[in-house]
């Protein structure tokens, strides 16, 4: 390998400067796509002849495949704390106020959580195979498995589409356009889990609205606001319908009260309580989900940008023993999306 | 490539298996998969025992730290490759524990603070 | 030498066609060149044309506060948060933190390796392409009705304001995606790419510096990336995170903030160490003391960079215990950076010491940053940030440090490396005026202000009590007088470009890698790959200057 390093200079000397031949001449150097030819206007990519991909500031194709290994771990490094703001913010919110978290996890479709997991732990397993491919030259294996790849990343798209749009349907957004249709206690998800929480709620809502309409979607303030301002007025009939509900509280089993009390919608002071109402911060964790999940969805769009890419290059046979470094980066960022997941499912979807 | 020590004075180890790198199995990354669908499971299977609210969050992390560190080791090779690539993700997972320890231990000094001023004016969406 | 490269000193101008500037030519060849050269030189010009707009705002603030209340015609306090806001955004973003790596650093750090270049060349073409588009943001900011939030970004006022806080925040985010190529690209050059015998230490300590400063870079800047984001979205969308209208803690910004921002005073100052590192040993031509501690001083500043963030928070609704952890980690700090001050020092101790351009500046930067390494001990300590927290006394710090500490050493390391970027000599004499002129704005600048501070005037205002009036008005003069040596400088430097190449291989004498190549370099960097068999800053005993070429040769044995 020495030979080839003496050499280098000497070649390039002749190739980009006293003669250049006419591939690297000046007519290309204008050309606006000079960054799709790989021997750009310096003539970088040149001068080795043994190594047609090896890229002429470096020796050896081991030397070139570490440093871009190295980059791609500083990169990964990178993306972690990148990261890592959101996962602060959810932690923040998380610790000091859990029951948002508890309420807003019921609105979360933990199969389709589920199975987005697998579906990326299945692509993880078919891009570090593809390396496997590249490594030894495997082109139609290859090629196999970056197009399973990119159908697990378009799978995980789509069912995070209908997720999206499921959670538009409900009003389950961030910020001000937090509006739900429905209540916590109308879920089944949680009439699954908690059945006697559910029914302990429909009977305390149907006192505290006995005698209204139930707010419409749309005037936000009213669920919790009208009884409120009811009791401050001081009138008979609310004040029986806030005894009755302490009735129906005294009388409750604890594993009715507890998962209410859990997901903020009645105080932990229960006897405090005058009637169910949303955490007032409830919105935030939407927020943080959106946020969350949506910055991860555009890294699963640019890995498939990438896979794209590897797609034609692999097509093309271009992928080898000496030269295998592409499919290797793209994997292992493709990996990243997927341990960025593994942390995000069990953190929004499985909240006890 | 067995002769590609650069001249220069990277730190290259000896690679092993074919080319520049280690190959990884086929059976191993079939099996990395089985496990990490088997944790899946587990984990979502855990959520309906209750273990207390600390407890289940503490499963759960524990059980997803096992997944990516599966992923880490045998899909991202992590396993074969040059020391200094593990310390540099160590390096940056260690600093994001920092940071979120930091702040998070922070947030919950101050909170009596922030809470006595969400008695004084309760917040309501508008 | 150092090495067994051979190059012809006595005719060491290379050929037009040979030397990186000459060998292609339209303005195509520079924007699509994968040269790091080339890269550095439009990064060069890129972060001086920034410095020349941050420093016309910062004139414009100093003549407002020439008096107080309204002074100049039509300047309200409004756009007076503007021009500081953009000041301090564009002096920090597009200025001092591009400042000596992105330029100096793409210029000089791979022919200190002596490589061919950096590894990943078309990584660092996008990191400058990177870097245009978050300056359009920027600019574009100015002319949405520029924000007037400080280059802090503080929720919630960030949040509120009217004025065009997305843009300037997304052309934050973006310079930080800049910055972070570039550091990345420097820590694989740095570990793949040095030359045979070449060990840690025997790199060069601006090497060093930047391997230090990229890892900050590579760890701290995304943070500040998605913070910026999250305030971008926050402000678009209203997600609650910060903003407490809707129930989000503003006090979780500032530490999102300052985990970056912390860091970030690091990226601008370390790399000024790197750049007197070089200097000092040079024209005191004496190999440098402590070498191991100023290369590892580095480090250890980079690490503990990460531990002080919430000194910026005393008063702002942080914790006590935070408060306490962060004050006594920020002791710690003046450790390595002492280390560094006293092995400089050491240094020039009965050295030969050489008074020329660059030398100037690194002495002025002894001086300068001492004085805001010392201020920056008083400010750690909380009891004492509560009074000055805010005023004036802090701006002193800072720019002492910044403008003091990294822009000097940037000018010192431009008049340095200018002969072999550009293979022309400028005149000595007037970029010795520049540098006595920019010494003494500086500090008549910015040392009222320390009384100002700790008399009580506020940071940011408009308006100010009239006792104050004769300091704001040294201030400005000093400001002015600073602007002048700028002026100076542009003059002594640009006129230089008109001549010939006449800069020898090695004007000053230096030992590191870069000297032994031709200036301004061929593309190709090194005739032959440098081999290296001894430290960096050894063998100043074998280099003789000679008259003829006007630099210094190999004594003839």
């Amino acid at each position: 390998m020495t030979d080839t390093t003496s050499e280098t200079p000497k070649t390039s000397g002749t190739n980009g400067h006293s003669a250049p031949p006419p591939s690297t001449g000046e007519a290309e150097a204008s050309h606006a796509a000079a960054h799709d030819h790989d021997h750009g206007a310096n003539g970088h990519d040149h001068g080795h002849g043994k190594f047609p991909h090896l890229a002429h500031h470096f020796d050896t194709p081991q030397q070139q495949f570490d440093a871009g290994k190295l980059g791609i771990w500083l990169f990964l490094v990178q993306e972690v704390l990148f990261f890592a703001g959101l996962f602060c913010a959810y932690t923040v919110y998380r610790a000091q106020n859990p029951e948002i978290f508890v309420y807003a996890h019921y609105h979360l479709d933990t199969t389709m959580g589920a199975v987005n997991t697998c579906v990326l732990l299945l692509s993880s397993l078919t891009a570090a195979w593809a390396v496997r491919n590249a490594q030894l030259g495997e082109k139609n294996k290859l090629v196999v498995n970056i197009v399973i790849t990119l159908l697990c990343a378009f799978a995980f798209l789509g069912v995070k589409y209908k997720e999206y749009s499921h959670k538009i349907h409900e009003g389950t957004l961030w910020g001000h356009h937090f509006n739900p249709e429905h209540e916590l206690w109308e879920l089944d998800s949680f009439k699954g889990k908690h059945p006697e929480a559910a029914e302990l709620a429909e009977k305390i809502s149907a006192i505290q609205y006995e005698g209204q309409a139930k707010p419409s979607r749309g005037n936000d303030a009213a669920p919790k606001a009208e009884p409120v301002a009811a009791v401050a007025a001081g009138t008979s009939p609310t004040e029986s319908k806030e005894r009755r509900i302490q009735r129906l509280l005294m009388k409750a089993p604890e594993e009715a009260i507890h998962p209410l009390v859990a997901a903020g919608i009645i105080k932990h002071d229960v006897l405090s309580t005058t009637g169910l109402e949303r955490p007032p911060t409830a919105h935030i964790f939407f927020g943080i989900y959106f946020f969350m999940t949506g910055l991860h969805g555009i890294h699963v769009v640019a890995g498939i940008i990438v896979w794209f890419w590897m797609l034609t290059k692999a097509r093309k046979g271009q992928f080898g023993p000496n030269y295998f470094g592409p499919i290797d980066y793209a994997a292992l960022y493709w990996h990243l999306v997927d341990l960025v997941w593994i942390y995000l499912f069990p953190l929004l979807y499985l909240i006890h | 490539m067995a002769d590609s020590k650069a001249p220069s004075s990277h730190d290259s180890q000896d690679s092993h298996g074919h080319g520049l790198a280690h190959t990884t199995p086929v059976w191993l990354l079939v099996g990395i998969l089985l496990a990490l669908l088997f944790l899946t499971v587990v984990t979502v299977g855990v959520t309906a025992l209750d273990f207390g609210a600390d407890g289940n969050l503490i499963i759960a992390m524990v059980i997803a730290t096992i997944k990516a560190g599966l992923v880490v080791t045998f899909f991202m090779h992590l396993a074969w490759d040059k020391r200094f690539n593990a310390l540099a993700f160590a390096a940056g997972v260690l600093f994001l524990i920092l940071f979120l320890a930091m702040v998070v231990a922070d947030r919950g000094e101050y909170k009596p603070y922030v809470d006595r001023y969400g008695e004084k004016y309760p917040f309501k969406l508008k | 030498m150092a090495t067994t490269t051979t190059t012809d000193f006595a005719s060491p101008v290379p050929s037009a066609t040979d030397n990186y500037l000459g060998n292609e030519k339209g303005i195509l060849s520079w924007l699509l060149t994968l040269d790091h050269k080339r890269i550095g030189v439009m990064y060069l010009f890129s972060v001086l044309a920034s410095f020349a707009l941050g420093g016309l705002f910062a004139l414009l603030v100093r003549a407002e506060l020439w008096t107080p209340g309204p002074t100049l015609p039509r300047v309200d306090a409004d756009m007076y948060n503007q021009f500081f806001t953009l000041h301090g955004a564009i002096m920090v973003f597009l200025v001092i933190i591009p400042g000596i790596p992105a330029a100096l650093g793409n210029i000089i750090l791979p022919l200190q390796l002596g490589a061919k270049d950096v590894a990943f060349p078309r990584l660092n073409l996008m990191s400058y392409h990177v870097w245009i588009l978050g300056a359009c943001f920027m600019l574009l900011s100015l002319v949405m009705g520029a924000a007037d939030t400080g280059w802090t970004f503080y929720t919630p006022y960030s949040t509120m304001t009217e004025t065009a806080v997305i843009p300037a925040a997304f052309g934050a985010f973006v310079l930080g995606f800049s910055s972070i190529f570039t550091g990345l690209n420097f820590i694989v050059t740095i570990h793949k790419m040095r030359p045979k015998g070449m060990t840690w230490f025997r790199m060069p300590l601006f090497v060093w510096a930047l391997y230090s400063t990229a890892l900050i870079q590579v760890l701290a800047t995304p943070v500040i990336a998605i913070t910026l984001l999250m305030l971008i979205v926050e402000r678009a969308f209203g997600i609650g995170i910060f903003d407490p209208a809707l129930g989000g803690d503003p006090v979780l910004f500032e530490h999102f903030f300052w985990f970056y921002s912390h860091p970030a005073v690091y990226i601008m100052i370390v790399p000024a160490f790197g750049v007197i590192s070089e200097i000092i040993p040079v024209f005191s031509r004496k190999a440098i003391f402590g070498y191991k501690f100023i290369a590892l001083s580095s480090v250890a500043i980079a690490i503990l960079g990460f531990l002080v963030w919430g000194h910026h928070m005393f008063v702002s609704g942080q914790s006590t215990l935070a408060g306490t952890i962060f004050s006594a980690i920020t002791f710690l700090i003046a450790i390595p950076t002492a280390i560094k001050t006293f092995n400089w020092l050491s240094t020039m101790y009965k050295g030969r010491i050489h008074l020329e351009t660059p030398m100037l500046y690194a002495l002025a930067f002894l001086w300068v940053f001492t004085i805001g390494g010392v201020t920056g001990m008083f400010l750690a300590v909380m009891s004492v940030d509560v009074h000055l927290h805010d005023t004036y006394f802090v701006v002193a710090h800072f720019h002492y440090v910044m403008m003091g500490g990294s822009i000097t050493a940037f000018l010192g390391g431009l008049h340095y490396w200018w002969p072999k970027a550009f293979g022309r000599m400028y005149k000595e004499s007037t970029s010795r005026l520049a540098a006595v002129v920019v010494f003494l704005g500086l500090n008549l600048t910015f040392f009222p202000q320390f009384i100002l501070g700790s008399r009580g005037m506020p940071r940011r205002y408009y308006n100010y009590l009239e006792e104050f009036e004769g300091l704001h008005q040294l201030s400005t003069i000093g400001a002015f007088m600073l602007g002048l040596g700028f002026l100076i400088t542009a003059y002594s430097l640009l006129t230089s470009l008109k001549k010939k190449f006449d800069a020898p291989a090695n004007p000053w004498g230096g030992t590191t890698l870069e000297w032994q190549t031709a200036s301004p370099p061929p593309y190709y960097n090194f005739a032959t790959p440098p081999e290296v068999n001894r430290g960096p800053y050894d063998g100043y005993d074998t280099l003789e200057y000679d008259e003829k070429i006007k630099g210094y040769v190999p004594t003839k044995a």
